[in-house]
């Protein structure tokens, strides 16, 4: 094992502060170190909280001495995306652009963690805006693998997954639009959840595509990444988005594997388009599967060759709209401007200076698709094939409860390989579909492979209906355990 | 139909997208563009005559809050975010020319 994952579960880090058996400062402390010892070879931090973190594990160390409950996460140090607002510190969303930006509010998603006594420990670099596949679209530098600095970690969340593969922190938020939790995590060796669309407020994260965004966490295990959404999810009045489902206790029947087990596996997922050596993996995780007495279900999603096309309308169209706030006039960088130059160039110069190439790839390509003329043969297209995505996986779950598959069709590659595009686009190939249809999704370790003389880790993906996470997890936590 | 990644195309795109791109950027989105839409097209090998496009996947519509006055954010914290502001107002330069008079 080349990673330094962290051994200690979240619920043995809170147990041990409840217990007095070491006090939050000095598991944070100790955080600190991990992070500032690695931080210059992963650069998966673009900022540390030294000084906030350590005030407020004093804060609940007093409190703890007291006797009060802080809550299921006391003193579990927490990493989280830069493109998740937080009062303390600044939130630049790996773009020039904000430099320097200090949110008047935090998001909901983290003043929840907080409440049940997680501590932010700083923000995590990750591709600008969060779009990318390898968190190499970052303004300050590319994030690099844990198991092989040579190579990317995934994206657009690789700083808070390196942080957890690297062993940096037990846990970290990251957002996913197409794939920025998963797919870091299965390249990185470490859970990571995409809930469904409405399971977790977005308010807080910065907008990239609005329909498909949703806050997920990371972690060393199913159980941890179960704690922490349970904290994170359900309804929130400031996000009219989120939704009004009840949220279930996600630990209490997760070591009950479902009876029956019903995992549909399409035979579009283990393809032409893998590394050879994923599929093989996984295809050994089926046959565990299948010996273990769950019922695996050849189906067939043809529509899967279909949903990077679909994704890249959808989430530069919304992106490209996202981001028009980025005007230099409320916040963020203001080009300077010469006697001749009017609003017009203020913006257009002063996006053009803070924009990195690929947000403004993603912008043109979103107002194209929208553009008069085009709306009706990309956008509104793409949205009935979104339909179309939907309606497929709505009928295969009538046969099973979960999806299966590899999380990315290759494992960790290296940093420049894939600089083209839509090479880079189709790294989101299995991932982009759970967005599109807003339903759910995770990221299992499921062993490593051999490349290059390297061993890389490859994730094990499901997929279930929108939410069920608890049945999620619950499958989850049987891969897991396959071995 | 005329090429739809024409320079003109591009350079009336980026006008839209509020982007001052030099002549090699635009040289390259155009490059880049055509090749991500003409993977985009295979859209078209699908029947989608008869399907209702789905722009959202909950069915949620007006949601209304009770109506009660809340804090508002703080001023200052805002406007310590923006580039340029005079006197509590954010400073943009100026957009409606002198008339005279």
């Amino acid at each position: 094992m080349s990673t330094d994952a962290p051994i200690a579960s979240l619920a043995d880090v809170a147990d041990a502060h409840r217990r007095g058996a070491t006090t939050v400062e000095a598991t944070v402390r100790s955080c600190l170190e991990r992070v500032d010892r690695r931080n210059d070879e992963l650069n998966s931090f673009r900022e540390v909280h030294h000084a906030e973190a350590l005030a407020a594990a004093s804060t609940l160390d007093e409190r703890l001495a007291r006797g009060d409950d802080v809550g299921p996460l006391a003193g579990v140090p927490v990493a989280v995306k830069d493109n998740i607002v937080t009062r303390a510190g600044t939130t630049c969303c790996g773009s020039r652009i904000l430099e320097g930006y200090r949110s008047p509010f935090t998001a909901t998603a983290v003043e929840r963690l907080a409440a049940a006594g997680a501590i932010v420990i700083g923000k995590t670099n990750c591709d600008e805006f969060a779009m990318g596949s390898s968190s190499e679209h970052c303004a300050y530098g590319p994030v690099r693998n844990p198991w092989d600095p040579a190579r990317v970690p995934g994206g657009s969340s690789g700083g808070s997954a390196a942080a957890v593969a690297g062993g940096q922190c037990p846990a970290a938020l990251g957002s996913d639009t197409g794939g920025s939790v998963r797919q870091p995590a299965a390249l990185c060796g470490v859970v990571g959840v995409k809930p469904s669309y409405g399971r977790v407020s977005r308010w807080g994260l910065v907008a990239f595509g609005s329909s498909l965004d949703q806050i997920g966490p990371f972690a060393a295990s199913v159980a941890d990444a179960a704690r922490l959404l349970g904290v994170m999810a359900g309804p929130d009045e400031r996000d009219s988005t989120c939704a009004d489902v009840p949220v279930p206790d996600y630990l209490a029947r997760l070591e009950t594997p479902p009876d029956p087990l019903r995992i549909g596996v399409p035979r579009q997922y283990l393809g032409d388009g893998n590394d050879p050596a994923v599929s093989e993996l996984i295809a050994g995780k089926i046959q565990l599967l299948r010996e273990a007495g769950a019922t695996i279900i050849d189906i067939d999603l043809p529509l899967t060759t279909h949903g990077i096309a679909t994704y890249y309308v959808i989430a530069p169209a919304e992106a490209s709209s996202n981001l028009a706030r980025f005007d230099g006039i409320r916040y963020g960088r203001r080009a300077k401007t010469g006697p001749g130059d009017d609003l017009f160039d203020l913006y257009a110069r002063s996006r053009a200076e803070g924009f990195g190439p690929e947000v403004k790839r993603r912008i043109m390509l979103g107002t194209y698709v929208l553009s008069a003329g085009y709306y009706d043969a990309y956008y509104v297209r793409a949205l009935k094939v979104r339909r179309l995505i939907k309606n497929e996986l709505d009928g295969a779950f009538a046969h099973c409860d979960a999806i299966l598959g590899p999380t990315s069709p290759v494992p960790a590659f290296p940093l420049g390989e894939r600089a083209d595009p839509l090479t880079m686009y189709r790294c989101d190939v299995y991932t982009a579909i759970t967005n599109i249809a807003g339903i759910c999704g995770i990221s299992v370790p499921a062993g490593t492979i051999e490349t290059d003389g390297r061993r890389l880790p490859v994730g094990l993906h499901l997929q279930c209906p929108a939410f069920a996470e608890e049945t999620m997890f619950r499958i989850a936590r049987v891969c897991e355990q396959l071995g | 139909m005329a090429d739809p990644l024409s320079k003109t195309a591009v350079e009336h795109v980026a006008k839209l997208a509020r982007l001052r791109l030099d002549e090699q950027q635009l040289a390259a989105y155009r490059t880049q563009l055509a090749s991500v839409l003409q993977h985009i097209a295979t859209l078209e090998e699908l029947d989608v005559d008869v399907v209702e496009p789905m722009a959202h996947p909950l069915d949620v519509t007006n949601r209304t809050a009770d109506d009660v006055v809340s804090p508002p954010m703080d001023l200052d914290a805002l406007l310590a975010n923006a580039p340029a502001t005079e006197g509590g107002y954010l400073a943009v330069p100026k957009v409606l020319e002198d008339q005279g008079g």
